[in-house]
């Protein structure tokens, strides 16, 4: 049997299908009270939920991919690296585990720009950007990128030219993507960490650019 | 399965709503929605395939009106109970009312950064060679199966290039279904706008998807 409708098969109490409202209308009881149950179970442990919700919030984050970005820019074979093999490299940073297992670097280029979508999900690679963003995880996004590109970066504030190329890529398996924006002009001589600066999370999705040092405070 | 996420190409959502300063979390219930949906996993009970197909199967109506940590949370419910860690009376209570399955792990805090930093790699050897080139021209399957599948409905029956022999993986399809892993060889193929979404698509669009082995046939 599939499970296709297998919330509708129990034989429960609730007479017309309305189960899933009275059980979901209250997202912190719902969540309260999973967490009890499963803590009384012995299932789970929730200082451990406090170690990854720490880990989330303070230490696996978008500053870690802008730092992959600004040394993919300041060093040509660190580069060349993180295009033959994307894992290696950002593991020889630190980043490494949990969504980022298997990472491929996608580089922007005067010719084409690069977007990162996951239609089916919300794959989205953790290990150098952290926790996606709502907008990322919503079918608006998830929709739209693959067949109106343009028409969700002018959403973000980004033109791109009529000519450019745009290529959407949709993460249909456990590959993670992370965009290389190109790295801006006036920014000679700018060391590793001014130039993680310009390198907004969103760059690194493909729904925006690099900053350019002017514009940054 | 033809889902409610399988949303590419999909209209009427309206426009993408980017948020300044987005925290990682907007209530307090999110946090422990992720630090639940981790700690089951751990459990070892379940592949992320089948946490996936758990959360497509919540019905459309649903799917579409939750955010994405009920979606989780859904799904999480829905694996507790086909695995025999909680009952549907447990669920509905909130608290313990008969012992269940025993998971091989329970994540502790001390092991927390461990286990994050690890992560699930999901490649595995296969002893065959890859049957498609760099290069090659192939067309997806067209297929409609009522389980898991990552093949997106837009993507079906269409022509692309071999971009990329990305290595082998994991099957989700079987997988997700208990059937094993079944590793493939795994490509990135690439598509004309054109050729999905026809002769009013975006010319300077191409879509890229990661493909299984049996997902695709020669051209």
């Amino acid at each position: 049997m599939h499970d296709d409708h297998d919330a509708h098969s129990h034989d429960h109490d609730h007479a017309h299908g309305h189960d899933h409202d009275n059980l979901y209308s209250d997202m912190q009881a719902r969540v309260k009270a999973l967490e009890t149950l499963l803590t009384e179970k012995g299932l789970i442990d929730p200082a451990a939920i406090d170690a990854i919700v720490e880990t989330y919030e303070t230490k696996v984050g978008p500053r870690n991919g802008a730092h992959v970005v600004a040394k993919a820019w300041g060093d040509a074979d660190f580069a060349d690296w993180l295009k033959r093999d994307a894992t290696a490299a950002i593991a020889s940073l630190g980043y490494t585990g949990r969504q980022g297992e298997h990472m491929r670097a996608v580089f922007n280029t005067a010719e084409t720009h690069n977007l990162v979508v996951c239609t089916l999900c919300s794959c989205y690679p953790w290990s150098v950007l952290g926790l996606p963003p709502v907008w990322y995880k919503a079918p608006a996004y998830r929709s739209r990128a693959v067949i109106d590109p343009r028409g969700v970066l002018a959403e973000f504030g980004l033109t791109l030219p009529e000519d450019k190329k745009i290529r959407v890529w949709d993460s249909t398996a456990e590959l993670r993507y992370l965009v290389i924006p190109e790295r801006p002009e006036g920014t000679e001589g700018m060391d590793e960490q001014a130039l993680a600066g310009l390198v907004s999370r969103d760059a690194m999705i493909g729904t925006a650019v690099a900053a350019s040092p002017e514009s940054t405070p | 399965m033809n889902g409610p996420h399988d949303l590419g190409g999909q209209m009427g959502f309206g426009p993408v709503a980017p948020e300044k300063n987005e925290p990682y979390f907007h209530a307090a219930w999110e946090k422990r929605a992720l630090g639940i949906t981790i700690s089951c996993g751990a459990f070892g009970a379940w592949t992320i395939d089948e946490s996936r197909h758990a959360r497509e199967n919540i019905p459309p109506a649903d799917y579409l009106a939750a955010s994405y940590y009920e979606i989780w949370i859904r799904g999480i419910d829905k694996l507790l109970e086909r695995h025999g860690f909680a009952t549907r009376e447990e669920l509905l209570s909130g608290h313990a009312l008969q012992d269940g399955a025993v998971p091989k792990r329970v994540l502790k805090a001390d092991i927390v950064p461990a286990v994050l930093a690890k992560g699930g790699p999901c490649d595995r050897p296969v002893k065959t060679a890859p049957l498609f080139a760099v290069g090659e021209t192939v067309k997806t399957k067209n297929f409609n199966p009522p389980t898991h599948t990552r093949l997106p409905r837009y993507a079906r029956a269409r022509t692309g290039v071999v971009e990329a022999v990305q290595g082998s993986f994991v099957f989700p399809d079987d997988n997700a279904h208990g059937k094993g892993e079944n590793p493939q060889w795994l490509y990135t193929i690439v598509f004309d706008g054109a050729e999905i979404w026809g002769a009013d698509a975006d010319p300077t669009l191409t879509v890229s998807i990661d493909a299984w082995e049996s997902y695709l046939e020669p051209a």
